[in-house]
């Protein structure tokens, strides 16, 4: 369909430290016992969609990133990774792949989307309206959902929930505002002209762009020139282009491209002025047509900004902060199970065949334990994830917690809505309440934490 | 063109049934040959052709036993009921006392002229004027139309032989009746017994003698029954006819529906038929469950889930071309809408996907460029049901496609097909638009008020045309719910100043009496003058025509078609039912809301209707202006035209 993929799989984000570390990079931080990457991966391959181009952030991360998907996808896709250095941006990061990019249009995909989203419709609704950009967006999550209310209930107030603020016209199809970062605790600033077009515009806080774009790419390539200050797509490309879309300058030298828009054709043959113009009373008029007109009989370039709006039924999520993955890990295998690829038991529940419990131990629903993990007596655990090779004594609740690979948990601890990374040893009696322990960390008997972050202290 | 619309009288069922196949119009001098008068039988000759005639003294000399034979073949085989009519008949047969030879020979006459009609019918009939839709009832038609022919028969069998009575009173007459009642039995023994045979010979090879001339051609079966006389000859003409009847009713629709017409349309009431189609649909629709009981047959799907169906599916449609993809995905949402914007979006992505198609290995360009565009037309149709226009596009490139000549490499044949292509869209439709327009617009003179219904691009192309040409008129634009196309063909007229009047299709009649013309578009136009068009259309022609306003209908000649279609039930288009359940921007009007739960409504949102053509005072076309009986001469002398550009 001439559509290319590039999946941004970013770097070690700072927002995740302390779960990110030099050896697990934002693309491999596991999601129900399986890196994040892997699910933007896997869905694509659903989608029939098998080349793909993975930008990675630091040559490391990269070597990492390249390590895991050769062995995990060798003989399923084709998948080139591309190191890019750290800090340039996702805008950036184009800009330093843009020798790959050929085809028509390009997808791009965050590589800690998790979702079940098919991009085909995003990409379909780019191509029914010959869009430069389109955007996905889906409703923004809830923060929690209320059984846990009592962990997450702080984080809750501290985040209202608003992602973006996003104005859409009518007919919900384009994108006439966008609001992303900083720019959404400011004042709203709509232009006039944007506005006196569409007419009636609806803005709304609860969607959130997911960060699945399909760009034209010759458009994409020419701002990425241009503008060499853009440093992200989301924050500068995309508002540059949903502000520019009614007087748009991207397309005035993409000369190739404006034969594509049948309304451009200034041509001499009248013939074609006909044909163009039956093909353009055929359908409903958009404001950019009408636009174009304008009053004055001068007529104006526009571009197209599209969104595809996700349906509430769909799964969207970014795993772009603390609370999203354990949110995430949450969410895939409870509510979002058939995203995780596993089969549950009858009591809806994964626990890995070689995995030993204890005496009156209980694993609840929605729990999940990993390969060759060792839990002791009288042990309970609630929606949480254990990963491999755990070794958990006796008297231990697990509560809406992420248990990363080998962690050791001594007797009598008690963790709750926390996430504890690979290595880390526990010792006894443990109390452990939304908190972060970073790899490798060794949490002292005895000691009480509430909603902090453990980490080693490197270097 | 005032003095034909006083002469026509608009509702003359007669007139109406011109050139459709039903066995109605045919039975009347049939069953009362002494009520039809000749100028009544003059004016039903334009429907029954008659075949050259046969020397009228034949009748004459068919001896009159046979025809007793006849009718007992009738009364064999046909209920009471219509047995009836003939006993009446014959009791009243004697009443004329003009010449009654004449009577009686008229009566032959027209007993030969169904006859043959009747039996062209059979051959002929199916394949050339038997609309597509019908082809695959055609068995059953025909099978039904084989009774009728019999019972016909025998009626004109004692009607003739009544008449025989009346004129000759002669000595043959007094055998005749005595034969009637007394070879009952035997007759009715032989009858049956050659019957079976008939029957078996209908299956196998071999056949008797009299058989054998039951299976031939008609003529040679009559030429016996004039030679000899007596029962055993009569039995084998008996047999031939019925023979005859049978072979009718079942082979030669069979044999022409594999060999010459194009796959029947698909009936969606036929569940198996729907299941089996949908195995290989690559939209995967959800029909919708409150349908009107009238219209079953046609196919109508939930809408709002292909969408997102189609959408989500955008990756995996390996085999679909994008640019066919990206048209399918704009039908389907209704971006793009119209008969000629779609055949032309069509056309062009045909274009694309040709410039893109590489022959794969050890095939042929031709076959395989013509499945490939066949599993398009597929897809397209998935999307939405194809337009008459689209449709003859389509054959018009597949003949192309098929006359390419071997020895064409495969670039040189792209680059034909391409050409090609742009000359249908150039000539068939652009140009034909602008011939069109000029034709049309010598009808509009200075203080004309025109009346355009929805939104048609060549009824909006001659309008500013005519406007550029400085004439004084003014517009009324009539509307309808829900797609409200004619705001925009007003916004459009209206931004290059033509002054304006917008109606509703509901105040038709308020604002009737001051327009002076009617221009209306098409989408199609049958060859029975029939049009095919907007739903709406018909109203406005009507009403126009009850005013005496002229209808002038404007569409492209590419738009025409044989099939001939007397109502707008047995092919339309149903259209999205919640767009007539909302009301756009008054989101308070939420009676119908979920509509779908309730099982006793059904929504109906029709997309055409046919206008008849009696409404139509003139068919603007790009070979000039005709009256709607000339579609057929149109379509006749310009089909190869079609096809060879």
């Amino acid at each position: 369909m001439d559509f290319q993929v590039v999946v941004l799989a970013g770097g070690t984000a700072k927002n995740l430290i302390p779960l990110v570390s030099k050896e697990v990079p934002k693309a491999l931080l596991p999601v129900a016992n399986r890196p994040v990457l892997s699910y933007v991966l896997e869905h694509l391959e659903q989608s029939n969609l098998k080349d793909l181009i993975v930008v990675v952030e630091g040559q490391e991360a990269a070597a990492l990133v390249g390590n895991w998907i050769s062995g995990a996808y060798v003989d399923r896709l084709h998948v080139e990774v591309a190191a890019v250095p750290e800090d340039v941006g996702t805008a950036g990061s184009l800009r330093a792949i843009a020798h790959h990019l050929t085809a028509k249009d390009i997808m791009v995909v965050s590589g800690d989307l998790v979702s079940d989203v098919p991009p085909g419709a995003v990409a379909a609704a780019h191509r029914r309206h010959d869009a430069v950009v389109t955007a996905m967006l889906s409703s923004a999550p809830v923060s929690g959902p209320s059984e846990s209310g009592s962990s997450t209930g702080k984080d809750k107030t501290k985040k209202p929930g608003r992602y973006n603020i996003i104005g859409l016209d009518p007919t919900r199809q384009f994108l006439l505002y966008i609001a992303t970062g900083a720019e959404v605790e400011k004042d709203i600033r709509i232009q006039k002209s944007i506005l006196r077009a569409v007419g009636q515009m609806e803005i709304r806080a609860d969607l959130m762009d997911a960060h699945l774009y399909a760009f034209k790419r010759s458009v994409l390539q020419e701002v990425l020139d241009q503008k060499d200050t853009f440093h992200s797509l989301k924050q500068d490309v995309l508002p540059y282009l949903v502000r520019s879309q009614l007087k748009s300058e991207v397309l005035l030298n993409g000369a190739p491209q404006t034969e594509e828009n049948g309304n451009q054709k200034v041509n001499s043959q009248s013939n074609q002025v006909t044909l163009s113009g039956i093909l353009a009373n055929a359908s409903t008029p958009s404001f950019h047509q009408l636009s174009e007109l304008g009053t004055n009989g001068s007529t104006r370039r526009t571009h197209k900004c599209c969104v595809y709006i996700a349906d509430n039924s769909k799964y969207c999520m970014r795993l772009n902060s603390i609370q999203a993955f354990s949110d995430i890990n949450r969410d895939v295998i409870g509510e979002a199970s058939r995203l995780s690829g596993y089969s549950f038991s009858p009591q809806n529940n994964i626990i890995h065949p070689s995995a030993e419990l204890g005496l009156k131990t209980t694993v609840g629903p929605h729990c999940m334990l990993g390969e060759g993990s060792q839990m002791g007596d009288k042990c309970s655990v609630k929606r949480s994830v254990i990963g491999r090779h755990c070794r958990i004594g006796s008297n231990v609740k697990v509560a809406n917690s992420v248990i990363m690979n080998h962690v050791t948990i001594g007797d009598g601890c008690s963790i709750q809505g926390s996430v504890i990374c690979s290595n880390v040893q526990l010792q006894e009696r443990v109390n452990l309440k939304d908190c972060q322990v970073g790899a490798g960390f060794v949490v002292t008997a005895g000691s009480d934490c509430k909603g902090e972050a453990l980490a080693k202290k490197e270097k | 063109m005032e003095a034909r619309r006083a002469s026509r009288t608009v509702s003359d069922p007669k007139v109406r049934h011109v050139g459709f196949f039903t066995p109605d119009p045919n039975p009347q001098p049939g069953w009362n040959p002494l009520a039809s008068d000749p100028p009544v039988s003059n004016s039903l000759s334009p429907v029954i052709i008659p075949p050259p005639r046969q020397p009228a003294d034949r009748t004459a000399a068919v001896p009159v036993p046979e025809t007793g034979v006849r009718r007992q073949t009738g009364a064999d085989q046909v209920p009471v009921g219509s047995y009836n009519p003939s006993e009446s008949l014959l009791g009243s047969s004697p009443v004329p006392s003009s010449p009654s030879s004449r009577v009686g020979l008229a009566g032959g006459e027209f007993s030969e002229e169904s006859n043959g009609w009747f039996r062209r019918s059979d051959s002929g009939k199916f394949a050339s004027s038997l609309p597509d839709t019908m082809v695959e009832r055609a068995p059953e038609n025909s099978a039904s139309a084989a009774p009728v022919l019999e019972s016909k028969k025998s009626v004109e069998a004692t009607g003739k032989g009544g008449k025989a009575v009346v004129e000759e009173q002669n000595e043959v007459q007094s055998s005749s009746k005595p034969l009637k009642a007394k070879t009952t039995k035997a007759e009715r023994r032989a009858l049956q017994e050659a019957q079976r045979a008939a029957k078996a010979s209908g299956k196998e090879g071999n056949k008797s003698a009299a058989v054998s001339q039951g299976a031939a051609p008609v003529k040679p079966v009559k030429q016996p029954s004039q030679k000899k006389d007596g029962p055993p000859v009569s039995v084998s003409v008996s047999v031939s006819v019925v023979s005859f009847d049978k072979k009718g009713g079942d082979r030669p629709p069979e044999k022409e529906r594999k060999k010459d017409v194009p796959a029947p349309r698909m009936q969606f009431d036929d569940k198996s038929r729907v299941q089996k189609a949908k195995k290989h649909a690559v939209v995967k629709q959800t029909e919708a469950r409150n349908r009107v009981e009238l219209f079953r047959h046609l196919p109508q799907y939930e809408h709002g889930t292909q969408l997102p169906d189609l959408e989500s599916k955008f990756f995996q449609l390996d085999p679909v071309h994008p640019a066919i993809y990206k048209v399918g995905l704009q039908y389907l949402a209704g971006d793009i809408s119209g008969g000629n914007a779609r055949c032309i979006a069509m056309l062009q992505a045909f274009k694309e996907a040709i410039e893109d198609y590489s022959t794969p290995q050890e095939k042929t360009l031709a076959r395989d460029l013509t499945a490939k565009i066949s599993s398009y037309v597929s897809f397209f149709i998935e999307c939405r049901p194809l337009s008459i226009g689209m449709g003859n596009a389509i054959r018009f490139l597949k003949t192309r496609i098929s006359d390419l000549p071997l020895t064409l490499s495969e670039s040189e044949a792209k680059a034909a097909l391409c050409s090609d292509i742009e000359h249908f869209i150039n000539e068939k439709i652009i140009l034909a638009d602008k011939v069109i327009v000029r034709h049309a617009v010598t009808k509009i003179r200075d203080g004309d008020v025109l009346l355009a219904y929805g939104s048609s691009c060549v009824v909006e192309m001659i309008l500013l045309y005519a406007h550029e040409m400085g004439k004084q008129f003014r517009v009324v634009v009539v509307d309808s719910r829900p797609k409200l196309e004619g705001q925009a063909l007003l916004r459009r007229l209206v931004a290059k100043g033509l002054s304006c009047t917008y109606s509703h299709i509901n105040a038709l009649s308020y604002i009737m009496h001051e327009v002076t013309k009617v221009f209306l578009g098409a989408a199609s136009v049958l060859s029975n003058g029939t049009v095919y068009s907007r739903v709406g259309t018909a109203s406005v022609a009507m009403v126009a025509n009850a005013f005496h306003v002229p209808v002038l209908i404007c569409c492209e000649a590419y738009k025409f078609h044989e099939r001939v279609q007397l109502d707008s039930i047995c092919f339309n288009e149903l259209g999205d039912p919640d767009a007539i359940a909302k009301v756009s921007g008054r989101t308070d009007v939420n009676y119908l809301n979920n509509w779908a739960n309730k099982e006793n409504l059904q929504l109906l949102n029709l997309m055409y209707d046919a206008t008849p053509s009696d409404y139509i005072s003139m068919i603007v076309t790009d070979y000039g202006m005709i009256p709607p009986t000339s579609v057929p001469v149109i379509v006749r002398e310009y089909r190869r035209d079609h096809v060879f550009i």
